[in-house]
């Protein structure tokens, strides 16, 4: 399969502190890449060097097969969805959850381009898959985080893109909507062969189609490789620097933090 | 501020009607008219924004301009144009190289422009009235290129918002969401603000320069207040600052006082009215459960 994203030698920095160090990933076409790593690794930013969010300071990155330059940014974004880690938006603002959506396609339809029927409906499908249609005339600034999560990720479906970056899509969600939210994203990637790039701090929301997983930490990438190999007790430990229990369930990955045999239960301790 | 006498008119008692006898009230009436649209519609993408103080730095700009141009001798609306056009321009650039936010950016520009206007002050000789002429300006004595150059402004922002309603409010709702779905967020945003710096200055001379930003928040603020909707948010900014242009204007023909001042008065009023009226703040009523 083709490299889709190509990564080399990437660095990115915030003034003097450095956010990726020399990093060099490749992805191909039709993979589930799930990033984990600790707060400040530096998952986020590595998402938005993806679409050209944020600004590198050296190193090249390729999407499609083309070299992200100012004059086919835009080219590409369009074929990449991208549901941010949190967005702040005005209580009062002006605007609907369905307008909210529906920027997902201003992208794609272009400067002058016509707003048509198919578009709405892509919309109005965005929005019913995600389980919102009811709050589509709602001021989107009236929506919970939970709510503003899911009109992030119906914008992303709306504009059909290639690739898809969830920036942790469950948080901020309750245990329902978490795994609603799971169950679509692993829908959604079986049927439409999306490239996925999803990154959680709850292991346990790694679906079983995730192909590759990729450890960062302080803006470097520790390790990466299959899921099954790369979810495991000693890596995880060294990983987040503290202890992580892996037990297996009826053959599905349980995932624990803290020490799992202190006796007592809580303080510490839950499932991730 | 000329000693335009219509106070004379009141006094003989002839009708109310008769202002309209005069060219230069219908000149009045349309730099109201056009003034209030251009100003209210891009009050609303100053707020949404989040840049009040862009019509502060552009007013200043736009009298750096002025002050230029006397010194030189060239046409001081001229002068504000362009000097106006360019430090509109430099914001974005400067926000997005510099990495700072568009209102840093515009306190940059702000410090700059402020800086040339007291050198250009400095420079010039003898008195400085028709610099300073230029921060209070009057509805009355708007100029006929004034009115041609104001109808070309307000259909150019009127034509550009129709077109690119959809990006504009992508870029008004956030500018990152924007970007990430692919749309030329950096053009529209300059664009946006380059507009604003053309409104400021071609409204100076009716409004007044320190007024205008007056006008430019309270109205928008006003209709911020009672609207979710984007189309309606526009329409009634825009037609707050009609009303309070015009009603500055005719108050301002009956008792001699400035019609800028008159202009922000009313316009705050209506923001107070609509801020006591406010529906947001009873919204549980508006949008409850359903
Ligand atoms: N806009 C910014 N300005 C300065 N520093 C930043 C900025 N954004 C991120 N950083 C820094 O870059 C590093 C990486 O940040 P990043 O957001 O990529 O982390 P992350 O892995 O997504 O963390 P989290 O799990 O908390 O979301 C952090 O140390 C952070 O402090
Ligand atoms: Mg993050």
């Amino acid at each position: 399969m083709s490299k889709l994203i190509s990564i080399k030698n990437v660095s990115v920095s915030f003034r003097d502190h450095i956010a990726l160090h020399n990093i060099s990933i490749d992805i191909r076409k039709g993979a589930f890449v799930s990033v984990i790593g600790p707060n400040g690794a530096g998952k986020t930013t590595l998402l938005t060097v993806i679409n050209g969010l944020g600004r590198i300071l050296s190193g090249t990155v390729e999407v499609f097969g083309r070299k992200a330059r100012p004059l086919n940014i835009n080219k590409i974004r369009k074929r990449i969805g991208y549901v941010p880690q949190q967005m702040a938006v005005d209580p009062r603002s002006p605007v609907s959850v369905k307008e909210a959506v529906s920027i997902g396609r201003f992208g794609i339809i272009g400067l002058l381009g016509k707003w048509t029927d198919s578009d709405e409906q892509k919309v109005e499908n965005a929005l019913d898959k995600v389980g919102i249609s009811r709050l589509s005339e709602k001021p989107v600034g009236h929506l919970s985080g939970g709510e503003h999560q899911k009109v992030s990720i119906a914008r992303a479906l709306a504009q059909e893109p290639e690739i898809i970056l969830f920036d942790e899509p469950t948080s901020n969600l309750d245990p329902k909507a978490q795994n609603d939210i799971i169950k679509l994203i692993e829908r959604i990637y079986s049927e439409k062969k999306y490239t996925i790039i999803f990154v959680t701090h709850i292991l346990s929301h790694i679906p079983h189609s995730c192909t590759d997983v990729v450890l960062m930490k302080k803006g470097r990438i520790v390790k990466s490789g299959n899921a099954d190999d790369m979810l495991e007790q000693k890596i995880l430990s060294e990983l987040y620097d503290f202890p992580m229990q892996v037990s297996i369930v009826h053959g599905k990955k349980h995932f624990h933090a803290g020490h799992f045999h202190t006796g007592h239960s809580g303080r510490g301790d839950g499932n991730v | 501020m000329q000693g335009i006498s219509i106070l004379g008119i009141q006094a003989e008692g002839t009708a109310m009607f008769e202002i309209f006898t005069y060219e230069f009230v219908w000149r009045a009436m349309a730099a109201s008219i056009l003034g209030g649209i251009t100003c209210g519609i891009i009050g609303v993408w100053v707020i949404l924004l989040n840049i009040p103080f862009v019509g502060i730095a552009m007013s200043h700009s736009a009298f750096a301009g002025a002050v230029f141009g006397l010194l030189i001798g060239v046409n001081p609306l001229v002068c504000s144009l362009i000097f106006c056009s360019i430090a509109a321009l430099a914001i974005g650039p400067v926000a997005d190289r510099g990495g700072v936010s568009v209102n840093i950016s515009i306190g940059i520009i702000f410090s700059f422009v402020l800086g040339l206007a007291f050198l250009g002050i400095g420079l010039m000789k003898g008195p400085r009235t028709e610099a300073l002429n230029f921060l209070w300006g009057s509805i009355l004595t708007v100029s006929y290129n004034q009115i041609v150059l104001l109808c070309i402004i307000t259909l150019l922002i009127l034509i550009l918002l129709i077109l690119f309603y959809r990006e504009i409010m992508a870029v008004l709702f956030n500018r990152d969401i924007a970007k990430a779905s692919g749309i030329p967020e950096h053009i529209i945003l300059y664009v946006l603000l380059f507009l604003c710096g053309i409104t400021v200055t071609l409204n100076i001379n009716s409004i007044g320069g320190l007024l205008i930003f007056s006008l430019i928040t309270s109205a928008p603020l006003a209709a911020y207040q009672i609207t979710y909707d984007l189309k309606t948010m526009y329409f009634l900014s825009a037609l707050f600052a009609v009303i309070s242009c015009l009603s500055g204007l005719f108050v301002s023909i009956f008792i001699n006082v400035p019609s800028g001042a008159l202009i922000i008065l009313v316009s705050s009023m209506i923001f107070a009215i609509c801020f006591v009226l406010s529906p947001k703040k009873k919204r549980t009523k508006a949008y409850g459960p359903s």
